[in-house]
């Protein structure tokens, strides 16, 4: 009876695990296709698509100190209003407090295509049309809702005697800030950076509807356009080619900080 | 020992008049903490001010006028609204849009719940099979629109060549541009592929937060798998599905990047999504203000869906 107990178990789990294990491949697979036949050429395997790709257009290099400078623009932007925006939401009381938060959250009810064609036309007004910098502040924009309640529940969480120690070191409030807070909610402004530097560096909408030259597309853009620039057949290897370089440093950044993203999942998920 | 400051002041007993001043001080104190608050939320009041509030007010007040391209605006309401009841694409792309919404919610949440149940419970090698299903979404949705161009294509895609060999197909199927059919079973499985390790790690959050107990009490009383399912782990897991259900019927309906990239909204316009339809009002057609009409439409719809669907999981909460 013990036996049949223990194949019935060694039965379940092989069920489980073959299951599971097909299942992880066949979402492994599309990503793992994708780097092989950007390595494929007619006579066998080469980097002739790699080729292609760093020559199209104004040169994939123009392409890639776009998206660099958005992503980086956007990243320190996010970082610095929700540092300081978490930081007076966590540990002051101030007139419009609560207003100001529930206006920064209100963002996330507004679905965001529909505030782009405004955004659009007052880019415009203000001399950012067709700009990188343009595009990084929507972004920041996007992003607050999300990094200011993160910073907030961090700052909250900070002990009142740390803030205090600090003050009584002669520390005045932005002194206590960079010199001691800001070590304490270290892992929330990691997740806010890499959230905010996976949204900049992938966005593709927003930069369609605020980028309309050539020289400024970021990498996204150019990779589209890559699709729909040569007439009636798609050259795909190199298309594949420009997934892979678009997609390694997410890749490579979400198994470096996997911890830092789940958490920001986490406290994400939580608040429904 | 409270004093009314916030930091600790030595006390001088009797000494009404330095009393006094100290309560002066400590009004001075929390004046200047509350104008120093003030100061640090100033950015963010600039940015939600700016680029939120503002193109919140202009997009109504963009509605409200024939606003071409290029050109000065000059005032027209209602036509812009009225026009929208008259726009054919609009009927049609509102219809799809709702019949993607229904197939990408079912499909996906059905999926993304059967992945959290498969890594619910600690096991070996439980933390690669939730990297494995989660790495797609690590990657991002443009890119893998375009991942999928080529993966779903008969040119060099290994779908085609694989189902040929099973025997399934007797000759390569354009998957995408094919018929609108194939179009919108390609755009679901894009979605899924990518989004399915997404909801699967909010569902896993709220799966871990069910204690072990109930489940191990469940065992003890004999009960089946599926009862479990169905007695423990779906009612508590509803506020958590609920929030899954709500992104993904949010996200859905404002779907444009995959049919912008994948189908390019075709074949004959089937696969063309209503957030598609804006764009194309204001950059193919030039008219900002029939654009900024349907963006108030949707925002409007989106807003009262929300509320809907937020209302009617805060009184299954309080039940």
């Amino acid at each position: 009876m013990m036996t049949t107990r223990t194949a019935r178990r060694r039965a379940a789990g092989l069920g489980y695990y073959g299951t599971a294990g097909a299942l992880a491949i066949l979402f492994l697979l599309p990503l793992a296709w994708s780097g092989w036949a950007s390595v494929r050429t007619p006579h066998g395997f080469g980097l002739a698509s790699y080729r292609n790709m760093i020559h199209y257009g104004d040169g994939i290099g123009t392409y890639l100190r776009n998206s660099l400078e958005v992503t980086a623009m956007t990243v320190a932007g996010t970082l610095a209003v929700s540092l300081l925006g978490g930081y007076a939401f966590g540990r002051f009381r101030f007139p419009g407090k609560n207003l100001l938060f529930l206006a920064t959250l209100a963002i996330l009810m507004v679905p965001y295509p529909t505030i782009l064609i405004p955004l659009y036309v007052l880019l415009g007004w203000l001399g950012l049309q067709n700009s990188l910098a343009g595009l990084a502040a929507v972004l920041v924009m996007f992003q607050l809702p999300f990094a200011t309640f993160l910073m907030r529940n961090s700052f909250e969480a900070v002990p009142q005697e740390l803030e205090d120690s600090a003050a009584v070191d002669g520390c005045g409030t932005f002194t206590a800030l960079t010199r001691v807070m800001i070590h304490v909610v270290r892992p929330a402004v990691v997740t806010v950076g890499l959230f905010a530097f996976l949204a900049a560096w992938n966005e593709f909408f927003a930069a369609l509807i605020l980028l309309n030259s050539s020289d400024k597309f970021t990498l996204p853009l150019a990779v589209v356009d890559m699709e729909g620039r040569t007439f009636g057949s798609i050259d795909y290897p190199t298309l594949q080619a420009g997934v892979v370089f678009m997609a390694i440093p997410c890749l490579f950044l979400f198994l470096l900080l996997q911890r830092s993203y789940v958490r920001g999942f986490m406290s994400g998920a939580l608040r429904g | 020992m409270q004093t009314t400051t916030a930091a600790p002041v030595a006390r001088a007993p009797g000494d009404a008049a330095g009393a006094g001043r100290r309560r002066k001080r400590a009004g001075g104190r929390s004046r200047r903490r509350a104008l120093a608050g003030l100061g640090y939320a100033a950015p963010t009041a600039a940015v939600v001010g700016l680029l939120f509030l503002v193109p919140l007010v202009l997009v109504v007040w963009m509605s409200l006028h024939h606003w071409p391209l290029l050109g000065n605006p000059t005032f027209n309401a209602p036509k812009n609204y009225t026009d929208v009841a008259h726009n054919t694409l609009v009927a049609t792309a509102a219809w799809f849009t709702v019949k993607y919404t229904v197939v990408t919610t079912v499909v996906l949440f059905t999926i993304s719940f059967g992945l959290a149940l498969m890594v619910q419970h600690p096991r070996p090698g439980v933390g690669l099979l939730r990297t494995a299903f989660f790495l797609p979404a690590a990657v991002g949705f443009a890119t893998a629109s375009l991942l999928f161009l080529g993966f779903l294509s008969s040119a060099i895609g290994p779908v085609n060549p694989v189902l040929e060999h099973l025997g399934l197909i007797n000759a390569p199927v354009d998957w995408i541009t094919g018929s609108p059919g194939g179009a919108l079973a390609s755009t679901v499985t894009l979605v899924t592929w990518r989004f399915a390790g997404f909801n699967m790690l909010i569902l896993l959050t709220g799966l871990q937060a069910i204690p072990v107990e109930l489940y191990e009490a469940a065992r003890m009383d004999g009960c089946s798998r599926w009862q479990t399912l169905r007695r423990i782990t779906i009612p508590l897991l509803r506020p958590t599905i609920a929030l899954v259900l709500i992104v993904m019927t949010t996200g859905s309906l404002l779907a444009f990047d995959q049919f912008y990239i994948l189908t390019k909204g075709g074949p004959d316009d089937s696969t063309t999504s209503v957030v598609m339809v804006i764009v194309r009002e204001a950059f193919v057609r030039f008219d900002l203000g029939s654009s900024a009409a349907l963006s108030v439409l949707v925002l409007l719809v989106l807003l009262v869906l929300n509320v809907v669907q937020l209302s009617f999981l805060r009184r299954r909460e309080e039940k």
